[in-house]
């Protein structure tokens, strides 16, 4: 791709997307929404997460020689 | 003199307001939130090119901020930070959202829009230039438009993805050779 082509794509690419003009508002006040994000409790992790550690600890119980193994490759 | 003095007292503040988000101090941030949440959603804007994800994600970035608030090095800046903290926001959001359900880019020219003779066909280039970005992976496309769309300094867009300048401009280089190819199969020679 020579400098040709590429100036021709940037063309293309700004024609395609404008640029973003100024510097823009956003429509609303954010703050509530932030508060009542921090306010959210931390989602669950999915009961597969849980089964995933649940096994390795099983592993790790029954072949603890395994361990230093799994670690490395981590 | 008086001038001096009130910068040099200004600085102090802006230090302490620093320390005491870094702290964890509620009031501190909300300060940090009304001065930084404009430059932080135009920068996610200037991203995901539509106002409404904008605003959520603008929100995202300032509870990301919030959550790593005792990781924060005053003497670094806050603004540098929080612009990081929002192109990585962004990015999540880019590799989890459907690109093509996602960025029906609300500042492109209307597909729909009638058209005529050359005008037609330039607004189809347009339309395909715009569905050929989309398909580009996140990490390329944030660093393209960023650089060659909004312009934004190279040393600027690295500082934001975590990377060198000179890793900027191989994604921006990867982005348009997959772009021109992706055009070319589309019927498009650029």
């Amino acid at each position: 791709m020579n400098g040709h082509d590429e100036e021709r794509l940037k063309r293309l690419l700004r024609e395609a997307l404008p640029p973003v003009e100024g510097e823009p508002e956003p429509g609303r006040d954010l703050w509530p929404a932030v508060l009542k994000r921090m306010d959210e409790k931390p989602a669950m992790p999915p009961w597969f997460d849980w089964a995933l550690l649940g096994g390795l600890l099983g592993l790790a119980a029954l072949f603890p020689s395994a361990i230093p193994v799994f670690l490395y490759y981590l | 003199m008086a001038r001096d003095a009130e910068t040099g007292s200004g600085d102090q503040e802006s230090q302490k307001q620093l320390l005491a988000f870094r702290h964890g101090d509620l009031d501190a941030f909300e300060t940090l939130f009304r001065q930084h949440q404009r430059a932080v959603y135009g920068w996610i804007l200037r991203m995901v090119r539509n106002s409404g994800v904008a605003e959520e994600l603008t929100v995202e970035t300032f509870w990301r901020i919030y959550r790593a608030h005792a990781r924060f090095e005053p003497a670094r800046g806050f603004e540098g930070w929080a612009r990081r903290i929002a192109t990585h926001a962004a990015l999540d959001w880019m590799r989890t959202v459907r690109t093509e359900d996602a960025l029906r880019v609300e500042m492109a020219p209307d597909p729909e829009a009638p058209a005529a003779g050359d005008a037609a066909v330039a607004a189809e280039i347009r339309e395909k230039t715009a569905r050929a970005f989309e398909r580009l992976p996140a990490k390329l496309r944030i660093a393209a438009v960023l650089a060659l769309v909004e312009e934004q300094p190279h040393r600027e867009v690295a500082e934001a993805l975590g990377i060198s300048a000179a890793a900027v401009k191989v994604r921006v280089f990867r982005a348009l050779r997959l772009l021109r190819k992706d055009l070319e199969r589309q019927g498009i020679r650029p």
